[in-house]
């Protein structure tokens, strides 16, 4: 089949079996998961085949596989709509194929299938689980089956339809409702325990806070469809007429170009959906959904597209700029946001208990990474992170579900009421659990940049060369004391749940977790290493040139020059390899000895530990300073002040005037009332409500002489004055 | 005699038809009444099918027309004149669409006097028709106050504790705005010598010391239909009141009558001080937008939220339309039409929960998807439809608007499409605020654990209605194509001022 062919083929397979799973098959467990694998299968394999297809064709960048056909006739305008991969999207298409396809094998076993059901379990509220007897006749407790097993594999396949489609989309109008529909979906997957209050507002907080930035994003697409008259990324990137015009021509606002105020308005759009800085509450609150979702959309795909679109729009944001030249303002506010967000996110990582928190935050460090390299102007390297990260963040999330599964298990054993996810409960897991402990170990690994062997290494290190050689000093080190603290918080992770010894009777008692969720992780781990290999830098000491720069050349052909080798500089890498075994070996030594379930940081840091455990109190402000009075102007203000007081308030004054001088004119003069003129209102009033007062009991067919005769009334209402005029 | 075989006229006499036919029952018949109502509606529905197949959409003038002399006043001739162009097709389609759906909404809620019920909807429905069909002044006016009465009775008969003063409230509000556009249409056609709108397009240009009151007379009146800010307070009780068969086409048609009118007089009429007034129509449609959206998120009662977004909503509308630009005007009206069908729905969906509960305060719910799955799920289509989300019709109407009010020279401000653009957001905070307050979390009261969940014509009423969601949201292209030539030849009568004024 046709490269072009497959390409439209690719989302469908996932949204059938959404449709399918939902209006067929949603009582049926077995059914609805092997349709929604199927599905995620085949569009896995179709873009496999189409990965490869690209890859071997000869300048792809400038003759990418696509087709379109035409959807929205506006005015004069008609808006096309169509596929397309080039470099970019390719590399994409493939994480994305791979982390989709281990993440719904792993819910199979997540979600407890061929358990029990628990005979407390009801819809909305995660399982609690079942007592089974064994043929001893001791009952023993044990994990149950989600009760709305079906249903979970309808909305994640819903999701992978989306995800797919903005990947494989050729316009922004696509990817907006890719975008979107992935929003809905991750609404609908954080609230998928829809009884818990806390998922509750978690998602809805998820919802509003994306929104925030949708709007500017579409804005942005507004604003740059009435500039280029096309939203298709071809005919907008490759027209350098264009795109000069665009860098040239003023915006209005902030002394920005054309192109750097809708490249700006675009990466508004990703701040909410990369969960950055200071639009990232949402994220941690996010991990009140099922791991799979946390692993999937807050991690691998929908958060990596907010980055995909800065990429996508990275001509925008750079549009004017030089290699090695002045950064455009538009990529220095992407810059400091990325570079922010990654430090600021992981501080607050650092002190933090619940297992998933910890990963939520340096997700959203990890991502400000991203967004830095495309600040700076490091393509290549933020695409590399990208990947990268998708590959590891998936195994630690899908590792972390693990863990949370074991320790449960662990829980239901021995009866004790202690946070299956609070990682001070547990220690000691490696002897448990050691399929999830070494792939957790290379995940963690690769997250802390470990040198050489992880993939993590190359893509981060690729970052803060980038950094370093475009002399960009306050954000290279902002990106290095990052990149010390995640080594230092991935090791506090590591060590507090597996290595030492259990500290609770839950965590003794824990149990590996089977093969639909340890397959996935062995499957992951091997792209956590593998994966950085595609990218080793040329000039890289010792084994630079063992294998061609794949990667480098692959996606910076997307810029229309193969961009050239950066020269070796020994600084950056001493500094990523000492803050990586730096962070690593300090958190070993702070959390190798802890025997009970309290931080030691908390002493040694005091007020500053409350301060980060408390995420710096950004809800509670924001709550103060956005929220209560945006209630108290809905509430107050517009609600009860302005249309019950002064709108309301007005027309019962003109009315009760009126009924006033009525009365006054007829007390006066006693003349009839009824006078089609000026005071029909006060008329009205008195006719209305004294007709519908004998009217409640009433029979119809007087009501319909009424009617008929109102109207006639009417009617010669209209020819007396006529006849009058 | 052939004229009044003409179709449209047909079809207007169709509703009249049915209206007489329930007269012939005895009321004690309610469902022979019921299904005699229903199927007169549909068809109705299938007549405008009909109409609809020989409506020619390349052609931007008027169509199916008939033009008959009706009432002589000295050298004035009032003519019976009803035809059909692509700004009204639409409306009337979704008039004849929604009618049907609101007469089966009504199957068991409406127990008390059926075939009075019956009867004045039919006549709402000849009215609305009117409306949309009549190309004569006086003959438009006719239709006009006559959708009030039975929409009146509607209200003040079959509604809710406080009809009355719902219903007072609906009739003076409208009667006001509507006895300036009479003066207004009188002192037009008495001094032009016709009520043809046809032959008077343009005519402000003859009269340029009157056009501005008089583009004002029909504005007002057009305004408080619609409603704009700060003339709608009496939509959020007319709706609380209203039984919810009357509240669906309130909502679905009689409020598009408003922005209709603005389409079919202001504009062509008018089009310099319809150029002049932009900015500031369009300023009021941004407040509406925010104040509606911002007045619903803190409502307590279910269908009060969903009429205060109807302000807003509704906002979009007359943005869109007094863009004065292709993508504008097409987005206006497709916007029209999609509120019709979202918020019909979302009046069904309350209506549905009010017949088991008979309340409508959102604190005496929560977890309701749990008790009734279906309901939470079609609700939450709807919902997802209302707030925009692409692949449903409120996104293609709401990205066209705002597409058509960035760009607009008449309107000349961008903020208008920015500060727009935050009512997308809000939408979202109210609905999805109702959603999770209504369905999500656990089930808080014992009366709602045992609720049950849509029957089959429950499900029936909503299908449709989602069916064309749908449609408009995935291949929107055949409801653009339908109305683009007239909107075209609006846009050319409009252009010239927009050109002088720039």
């Amino acid at each position: 089949m046709a490269a072009e062919t497959l390409l439209w083929l690719i989302p469908l397979p996932p949204l059938a079996a959404f449709i399918l799973i939902t209006l067929v098959t949603s009582r049926k467990k077995a059914l609805s998961h092997g349709i929604a694998i199927a599905g995620a299968g085949s569009s896995w394999l179709m873009s496999l085949l189409v990965f490869i297809q690209a890859i071997a064709r000869p300048n792809l960048a400038e003759n990418p596989i696509a087709t379109s056909i035409s959807w929205l006739p506006t005015g004069e305008t008609a808006l096309r709509i169509g596929v397309q991969l080039d470099n970019l999207s390719a590399v994409v298409l493939f994480f994305v194929a791979w982390t989709i396809l281990m993440i719904f094998i792993y819910s199979v076993g997540y979600h407890n299938y061929g358990q029990p059901v628990g005979e407390r379990d009801v819809p909305g509220m995660p399982p609690h689980g079942a007592d089974v007897k064994d043929s001893h006749g001791h009952t023993h407790r044990v994990p149950s089956v989600e009760p709305m097993y079906s249903r979970f594999f309808g909305f994640l396949s819903l999701f992978a339809f989306a995800m797919y489609l903005l990947v494989v989309c050729d316009n922004l109008l696509l990817l907006y409702t890719g975008w979107e529909v992935m929003g809905l979906c991750s609404y609908l997957l954080i609230g998928f325990w829809y009884g818990k209050d806390s998922a509750k507002k978690a998602a809805m907080k998820a919802f509003m806070t994306t929104r925030i930035g949708d709007v500017f994003m579409l804005l942005g697409i507004v604003f740059l469809y009435t500039q280029a008259g096309t939203l298709n990324y071809r005919e907008i990137f490759g027209n350098a007429d264009l795109m000069h015009t665009l860098a040239t021509t003023p915006a209005g606002f902030l002394g920005l170009s054309q192109a750097g105020g809708i490249g700006l308005l675009l990466f508004i759009g990703t701040v909410g959906k990369s969960a950055q800085f200071p639009l990232h509450v949402w994220l941690p609150d996010a991990m009140e959904g099922p791991t799979p979702v946390s692993a999937m959309i807050h991690a691998a795909t929908m958060v990596s597209a907010g980055v995909y679109l800065a990429i996508r729009i990275f001509p925008l944001l750079s549009a004017g700029w030089e290699p090695g030249g002045a950064l455009t303002p538009a990529m220095m506010v992407v810059g400091a946001v990325g570079a922010f967000t990654a430090l600021f996110a992981a501080t607050i990582a650092v002190a933090q208990n619940d297992i998933k928190r910890v990963l939520a935050y340096s997700t959203i460090s990890q991502l400000g990474y991203m967004i830095a390299a495309v600040g700076i102007g490091a393509y290549t390297a933020a695409i590399f992170h990208l990947v990268t990260h998708a590959f590891f963040k998936a195994l630690l999330f899908l590792g972390s579900g693990s863990v949370i599964h074991g320790v449960e298990h662990g829980v239901m054993h021995s009866g004790e009421h202690v946070d299956p996810q609070d990682m001070l409960n547990m220690g000691g897991l490696r002897k448990k659990m050691p399929v999830t402990f070494w792939t957790f170990l290379i995940g963690g690994l690769a997250l802390s940049g470990f040198p050489i062997i992880t993939a993590g290494f190359w893509s981060k290190d690729e970052i803060l060369s980038g950094a370093f050689h475009g002399g960009q000093t306050v954000i290279f080190v902002t990106l290095a004391l990052a990149a010390l603290l995640t080594a230092f918080y991935t090791m506090r992770q590591i060590t507090l749940t597996f290595l030492g010894q259990p500290r609770t009777e839950a965590a003794r008692h824990a149990h590996e977790t089977p093969w639909t969720m340890t397959l996935p992780l062995v499957v992951l781990s091997v792209f956590a290493v593998t994966a950085g290999w595609s990218g080793i830098p040329e000039h890289f000491p010792l084994i630079g040139g063992w294998l061609p720069n794949w990667f480098e050349h692959f996606t910076g052909a997307m810029l229309g020059h193969e961009g050239e080798p950066a020269a070796f500089s020994a600084v950056p890498l001493l500094v990523s390899v000492t803050v990586s075994l730096g962070g690593l070996t300090l958190g070993w030594l702070v959390y190798k000895g802890v025997k009970i379930a309290v931080d030691p940081l908390k002493k040694a840091l005091g007020g500053l530990h409350n301060l980060l455990k408390n995420k710096y109190y950004l809800d509670e402000l924001y709550n103060f300073l956005f929220i209560k009075p945006a209630i108290w102007i809905s509430e107050v203000f517009t609600s009860r002040w302005m249309d019950r007081v002064v709108i309301d308030g007005i027309l019962h004054a003109i009315a009760r005037a009126f009924l006033w001088i009525g009365r006054l004119v007829r007390q006066g003069f006693d003349v009839p009332v009824v006078n089609a003129g000026g005071d029909a209102l006060a008329s009205g009033i008195k006719k209305g409500g004294a007709a519908l007062q004998p009217m409640q009991s009433g029979r119809i067919q007087q009501y319909m002489v009424v009617t008929i005769t109102l109207v006639m009334v009417f009617t010669a209402i209209l020819f007396a004055i006529l006849k009058l005029v | 005699m052939t004229n009044l075989l003409n179709p449209l006229v047909l079809l207007l006499l169709i509703p009249l038809a049915g209206t007489f036919l329930l007269w012939l029952i005895p009321g004690g018949r309610k469902s022979l009444v019921r299904w005699v109502a229903l199927l007169t509606s549909l068809i109705a529905f299938g007549y405008s099918l009909w109409m609809l197949s020989q409506f020619q959409s390349t052609d931007p003038g008027l169509q199916l027309g008939v033009k008959i002399p009706w009432l002589q006043f000295g050298s004035t001739t009032v003519h019976f004149e009803v035809a059909v162009d692509g700004l009204s097709i639409l409306m009337v389609m979704l008039t004849t669409f929604l009618t049907p759906i609101a007469i089966l909404s009504t199957w068991t809620a409406v127990k008390e006097k059926v075939k009075g019920f019956m009867a004045f909807f039919l006549l709402l429905e000849a009215g609305m028709l009117g409306v949309f069909l009549a190309q004569d002044m006086i003959l438009f006016y006719v239709f006009w106050e006559f959708t009030l009465v039975p929409m009146y009775f509607l209200i003040g008969i079959w509604g809710g504790e406080r009809k009355v003063y719902a219903a007072v409230k609906f009739f003076l509000f409208t009667m006001s705005g509507s006895l300036l556009m009479l003066a207004a249409m009188l002192w037009l056609g008495l001094t032009q010598g016709t009520f043809s709108l046809p032959q008077l397009e343009g005519v402000g240009g003859m009269v340029p010391a009157a056009a501005g009151l008089l583009f004002g007379a029909f504005a007002l009146a057009f305004a408080i239909k619609v409603p704009m800010f700060p003339l709608h307070t009496w939509l959020p009780d007319a709706h609380v009141e209203a039984p919810t068969a009357g509240s669906v086409i309130l909502a679905g048609v009689l409020l598009k009558m408003g922005a209709y009118g603005f389409l079919r007089f202001n504009i062509p009429l008018f089009p310099q001080v319809a150029v002049k007034a932009a900015p500031w129509l369009a300023l009021l449609a941004v407040i509406g937008i925010i104040y509606g959206a911002a007045t619903a998120f803190v409502q307590k009662d279910v269908k009060k939220l969903v009429a205060y977004s109807s302000v807003s909503h509704l906002g979009f509308v007359v943005l869109g339309i007094f863009a004065l630009n292709p993508l504008g005007l097409q987005g206006g009206i497709l916007q029209m039409v999609n509120h019709g069908l979202s918020t019909g729905a979302l009046f069904l969906l309350v209506g549905m929960i009010y017949e088991r509960r008979h309340t409508r305060q959102m604190d005496q719910f929560g977890g309701l998807w749990k008790v009734m799955p279906v309901f939470g799920t079609l609700t939450l289509l709807v919902v997802l439809s209302s707030v925009g989300l692409p692949g449903l019709n409120g996104f293609v109407g709401e990205f066209t608007i705002l597409m058509g009010a960035y760009t607009s020279t008449a309107i000349n401000y961008t903020l208008a499409a920015i500060l727009a653009a935050t009512g997308v957001i809000l939408a979202a905070v109210y609905l999805l605020h109702m959603y999770q307050h209504v369905f999500l979390g656990p089930v808080t009261h014992e009366e709602n654990r045992f609720l049950k969940d849509l029957n089959a014509r429950e499900i029936l009423t909503l299908v449709p209605l989602l069916a064309v969601s749908a449609w408009i949201g995935l291949y929107p292209k055949p409801f653009f194509a339908i109305m683009a030539p007239a909107v075209d030849k609006l846009i050319a009568i409009v252009q010239p001022f927009i050109a002088v004024v720039k």
